[in-house]
């Protein structure tokens, strides 16, 4: 369980500013959903927090900068699901997922006991066993995914950021990652924040929501008051329509225009 | 923690199900045979000495606490020890050495068509002994041992830095595409510099190409005994990465999220597979096809995974060049053929057929 806070996240890559002073703070459990049109810097800025791309201001874990801490120690609060994670075609799926073990090892060490029933023992919870000795090359695009988030839940970091986790998968696959990511958050008090295109998704699984454009956060808070058609249609110049169902969740369906406004 | 996990996953996998997920490779002992029967077929066979199946019998008769009557006079039993096995030994280690550093450099360039040497190793290594043939050769003619072997050595290493400066200088450390365009571009001008050379010498053509051909006829135990240290330490360095040579399997940016020094971890296998590639070349001339084929090899018959890939890759890649040594010297005697023209005539073929049955994994 772990807090995380952004101070005035900068990216730039050379005099383009990708991300402009993002800043929020994640108490323990929480889930934040960045959302935005292609390009407003959500992805930058979850692999900024990673350390993938340099960035300025602070970023702190539990109240200590995470720049301060060594390179194992940060991959193992941090766990990280690419938008497009790269899966060699003949690596097993047991040996994919053992990855997520690497921070625990030394330099010149090798893998545990304990290392081999962790990444059992995920395997199982995600109903993955049966793909443990398969080719990864073998597998589906939504069996790919769900060992990729597997990967991540491996090193048992206590902050898990996700990069459009659900973007390969059919509805079925990406309501079952995200509940699983809903479970282990509700159970171990694991705090996410989640790049999503799909924004009744995003509203349905995120407690807040952040709306970036441009790099710079144009509208946050939670989903009743991000996901309003203005806003949308002003950020993403798109028509849709919003809905608040009777259990509280904001579905946005898009509208197409009249044929008779053609 | 420990035992809570240790003992939840027990109950959820059937003990054969987990041994077989996490086995170890049953190749090793296969590869390591294959090394004991090379060794034993290599120094059986020859131009001259002992009756051929005589050999093993006098080595067993060599071991402590065995008497074997084999017949093998002393002079008979000095060809096979004093020419054979230093060139059986030494085709075994330059045939460890390329294919663990051809795996490596697979590994941290993730292109399955890297060879050792990939960032110029053997185009200085080949311009060193140029430069020694043509414009030393009458200044070296009287030392007491010949400076060729040293001087590849050193040129190769030489090369090499200079490919990851030019690389580094332009993000190459991080990236590793740039390296290895650094590495055609710097091939490219020695291998000029090489060829103007040699354009200039016309006389000592053959003598060079018949050194960079690649030759184990000529091999000593003061041979084994240079290349051996350098082998074994650039080889322990390969092994102890091959943990993280799994990890960057996942991309460079993958790497960093799971807490892997990229940069570190290209730099040393870069130097330590350079290291033993210079050393070999300088013993044995440049023998292709070995560092490609052989990781290959082991990738169809034992999956891809680094930690079975390099052990597996010494241990076939020196069985495959004490064997592929084999014919050079009988077939065309009493002249040899290039141990590197019998490689990627024997290998070829036989790779081809292997790709006939199974796509090569990434």
């Amino acid at each position: 369980m772990s807090s995380i806070d952004l101070r005035d996240v900068t990216v730039r890559y050379g005099r383009t500013t990708v991300v402009h002073g993002f800043t929020e703070s994640l108490r323990s459990g929480e889930w934040l959903g960045l959302i935005g049109p292609n390009g407003a810097g959500k992805s930058t800025l979850l692999r900024a927090v990673v350390g993938i791309v340099a960035c300025t201001g602070e970023i702190d874990v539990d109240g200590s900068p995470l720049a301060h801490r060594s390179r194992t120690r940060r991959a193992a609060l941090v766990a990280y699901v690419p938008q497009e994670p790269l899966l060699p075609d003949d690596m097993t799926g047991a040996e994919y997922v053992m990855l997520g073990r690497a921070p625990y090892v030394s330099y010149f060490g090798t893998e545990t006991r304990h290392d081999r029933a962790m990444v059992d023992d995920v395997l199982e919870r995600l109903d993955l066993g049966r793909f443990a000795a398969r080719r990864l090359g073998s597998l589906s695009g939504g069996e790919r995914q769900r060992l990729v988030i597997a990967r991540a839940l491996a090193t048992e970091a206590p902050i898990l950021l996700l990069d459009e986790p659900t973007s390969a998968l059919d509805i079925g696959h990406q309501q079952q990652a995200l509940e699983l990511v809903a479970r282990l958050r509700h159970d171990h008090g694991l705090t996410v924040i989640s790049a999503m295109h799909d924004l009744t998704l995003a509203g349905l699984y995120s407690d807040r929501l952040a709306l970036l454009h441009e790099g710079s956060v144009v509208a946050s808070g939670p989903a009743t008051e991000v996901l309003r058609a203005d806003t949308l249609a002003e950020f993403y110049g798109v028509r849709v329509s919003v809905h608040l169902e009777p259990d509280g969740t904001v579905v946005v369906i898009p509208r197409r225009d009249d044929l008779a406004d053609r | 923690m420990t035992a809570t996990t240790n003992q939840y996953a027990e109950t959820l996998l059937p003990g054969r199900a987990r041994s077989m997920r996490w086995s170890a490779s049953a190749w090793l002992p296969a590869a390591l045979v294959l090394v004991v029967v090379a060794v034993v077929l290599g120094a059986m066979i020859g131009p001259a000495g002992p009756t051929w199946w005589r050999v093993p019998l006098a080595m067993v008769d060599r071991l402590p606490l065995v008497s074997v009557n084999s017949g093998v006079t002393d002079a008979e039993w000095n060809i096979v020890w004093q020419i054979r096995m230093p060139r059986v030994l030494l085709a075994g280690i330059v045939g460890a050495m390329l294919s663990i550093a051809g795996a490596s450099y697979q590994g941290v360039f993730r292109n399955p068509l890297v060879d050792p040497y990939l960032l110029g190793a053997a185009a200085g290594a080949g311009l060193g002994a140029t430069i020694v043939f043509t414009v030393a050769r009458s200044a070296t003619a009287d030392w007491p041992v010949d400076p060729a072997p040293t001087v590849a050595f050193f040129a190769a290493l030489m090369t090499v830095t200079v490919t990851y400066v030019v690389g580094a200088a332009f993000g190459g450390a991080k990236s590793g595409v740039t390296l290895v365009l650094a590495g055609v571009a710097v091939t490219s001008l020695v291998t000029a510099v090489q060829t103007f050379l040699l354009q200039r010498n016309s006389e000592v053509v053959r003598e060079v190409y018949s050194w960079i051909l690649g030759r184990l006829s000529t091999a000593t135990w003061g041979d084994v005994r240079v290349v051996l240290p350098y082998v074994i330490a650039s080889s322990a360095v390969l092994l102890m990465h091959r943990r993280h040579l799994d990890l960057l399997r996942v991309g460079d940016d993958e790497a960093v999220t799971l807490g892997a020094p990229v940069a570190r971890i290209r730099l040393v296998v870069v130097i330590a597979a350079t290291l033993g590639t210079a050393a070999a070349v300088s013993v044995s001339g440049l023998i292709g096809f070995v560092g490609i084929v052989v990781p290959h090899l082991v990738r169809l018959i034992a999956g891809t995974s680094y930690r079975r890939l390099l052990p597996l890759s010494m241990a076939f890649g020196a069985g495959f060049l004490i064997l592929a040594d084999i014919p050079g010297r009988v077939l065309t005697n009493p002249a040899e053929t290039p141990i590197g023209v019998v490689t990627a005539f024997l290998g070829a073929p036989f790779f081809i057929v292997l790709l006939r049955t199974r796509a090569v994994p990434r």
